[in-house]
């Protein structure tokens, strides 16, 4: 099977995230960037899927500044067969990617897109969603556990949503989105990364997609959320527990 | 300005307040921007349960119903929607976050080729819309171009709608084809509990990587939760570790909750946690590390070992509860 996986380049999720003083957008300053972990999650899934089907290509897109080829490297040590780099230095909304992934996809032909279910900078949780209704293909959200059929034409997807585990299923091409428990990603192997060297990066400009990347979505101005402070220590259970009933009468 | 439409969300023709909370939000967009306020329910034989949203002050409740409809699926109720917002003069879709809201509305507006903002906190009178980015640790000021708008709001961040004026229900036409039918629905496993819900209940309880194991939630952490009539949450931590499903999971990448109290109990305060329980009105913590983030937003910290404190504080909530 022929597996498409997206990745962002976003900020480690354990880095502070500061508002520039005129909120035209975050300072960057010594802010260490990663593979989206969620897409990191997509990779993990596909290259399993590969290798436990015996065969197939795991092939990754991103879409950005050059940098991105920095988190396509890591992928491919992880074992991705080659990658595709979208050259766009302006910021996109999700609808824009969207058009943009539908372009590569229509380009490779995979039976199967596995996406992350959510970038952890913006936020956003719609890209896998988008590119599912652009193309017309069945979606998978939040998926926490994939079944092939025998035949390879078919999958059952295990979502995590509210109250429950939903089961759906679809014939093939479809858009997955990976949720947190579908697996644990691996560790680049050094002869990974060794091999990763050599593997492809072929970069790809917007305009040979012809595509309209105009956002929908405008970022008017970005601000520091109302700071919530830390009130008192209290000694005792007891304490607390009198607190709680007498000055915060919430038990 | 067109009309606002609130995609209501049902389960087996029950309406959650999830619902409510989009109705409100509806209500507030017509407030500030004009149009009128519509509801649509979509399923399949949901036109008696339909009647439990005319008395809400809306203009109109739609009902789509057709058989295609009788579980949620993304395709076909993306179509359904789509082709409710062309014959309504529809210019703003709003549905709350849940996991059908996140799943279902990207899809609408890819279809009608609109953007969308997500997790929407405040709807502002210029039009734009505000929301957070990088697990709350920036909000945003957005607009959204084009003829349709759409946008999934926060639950916490709307209250449940009042009663108002008697609406009218309406039956909407639908034409879904096979192209709009690809996915199918095979099962459902609920997760059975007798605590309320994490996104409705009044005190939220929440365990971190300090329970150590899934079983000491079970022995330490559920007297508490009972005692005090709370829904359980834990931590991205204790999902990762395989202590609790991730349905319980508050945080960024998790469920958003905003009780009246909330107990981070062995929760060391990560960006991510925070940004799911941060407007919370009063937070607990416990946490033997008196240098724990998550002290810095408490409003009372307890530094303790919670497996003695926790035992104590169940017991002393008991009392007080008779």
């Amino acid at each position: 099977m022929k597996t498409l996986v997206t990745v962002k380049r976003v900020p480690d999720p354990e880095s502070t995230i500061r508002v520039k003083p005129d909120g035209s957008g975050i300072v960057t300053e010594n802010v260490k960037y990663v593979i989206n972990p969620f897409d990191e999650i997509a990779i993990e899934e596909a290259l399993r899927i590969k290798e436990k089907q015996g065969g197939g290509e795991v092939v990754l897109v991103s879409i950005g500044a050059k940098v991105v080829s920095e988190q396509l490297r890591t992928g491919l040590a992880m074992g991705a067969d080659r990658a595709i780099f979208v050259a766009c230095e302006q910021e996109l909304d999700s609808l824009a990617v969207a058009r943009l992934l539908a372009k590569i996809v229509e380009r490779e032909n995979p039976e199967l897109l596995v996406m992350g279910k959510q970038a952890i900078d913006d936020d956003a949780n719609q890209a896998g969603q988008m590119l599912a209704a652009l193309l017309g293909w069945p979606q998978a959200t939040f998926a926490s556990k994939l079944e092939f059929s025998a035949d390879q034409k078919s999958v059952q997807v295990t979502r995590e949503v509210d109250g429950g585990l939903e089961t759906i299923g679809f014939a093939l091409p479809g858009v997955i989105t990976a949720d947190l428990r579908l697996n644990e990603p691996r560790y680049a192997s050094l002869p990974g990364i060794m091999k990763a060297r050599k593997k492809e990066i072929k970069e790809i400009s917007v305009s040979e997609l012809g595509v309209d990347i105009t956002s929908r979505l405008k970022i008017q101005k970005l601000t520091p959320p109302a700071k919530k402070q830390g009130g008192k220590k209290v000694e005792t259970v007891q304490a607390l527990v009198d607190l709680l009933h007498t000055e915060a009468k919430v038990i | 300005m067109g009309n606002v439409l609130v995609f209501a969300e049902h389960h087996k023709g029950k309406f959650p307040k999830s619902t409510l909370v989009a109705l409100q939000a509806g209500k507030e967009a017509v407030g500030k921007l004009g149009g009128n306020c519509l509801a649509a329910v979509v399923g399949s034989g949901v036109e008696g349960a339909a009647q439990a949203l005319t008395g809400y002050g809306l203009t109109k409740v739609l009902v789509a119903d057709d058989p295609a409809l009788a579980n949620y699926l993304a395709d076909v109720y993306a179509a359904a929607l789509a082709q409710i917002i062309k014959a309504h003069e529809v210019s703003l879709l709003i549905a709350t976050s849940t996991a059908i809201g996140k799943d279902l509305l990207p899809r609408v507006a890819a279809r009608l080729g609109v953007g969308m903002a997500s997790d929407v906190v405040g709807i502002n009178a210029d039009g734009t819309f505000t929301r957070p980015m990088y697990a709350g640790n920036v909000m945003a000021t957005v607009s959204l171009d084009g003829a349709v708008k759409v946008i999934s709001i926060r639950g916490t961040a709307f209250d449940a709608t009042q009663a108002g004026d008697q609406a009218p229900v309406e039956k909407v036409t639908l034409s879904l084809d096979a192209a709009d039918k690809k996915m199918r629905f095979v099962s459902f496993d609920e997760i059975k509990s007798d605590r309320p819900s994490l996104t409705e209940a009044r005190i939220v309880v929440s365990g971190g990587r300090g329970l150590k194991s899934g079983e000491n939630f079970t022995t330490y952490l559920e007297p508490l939760v009972d005692a005090l009539g709370a829904a359980m949450g834990a931590s991205r931590a204790a999902v990762d570790a395989g202590f609790v499903p991730n349905d319980l999971q508050v945080g960024q990448t998790g469920k958003v909750v905003a009780p009246e109290l909330y107990f981070a109990v062995g929760i060391s305060g990560a960006i991510q946690h925070l940004a799911g329980m941060k407007d919370s009105k009063v937070i607990v913590a416990v946490n033997k590390d008196p240098e724990a983030p998550i002290f810095s937003i408490a409003d009372y910290g307890l530094v303790a070992d919670l497996f003695k404190a926790v035992p104590e504080l169940t017991e002393e909530v008991k009392k007080i509860k008779g």
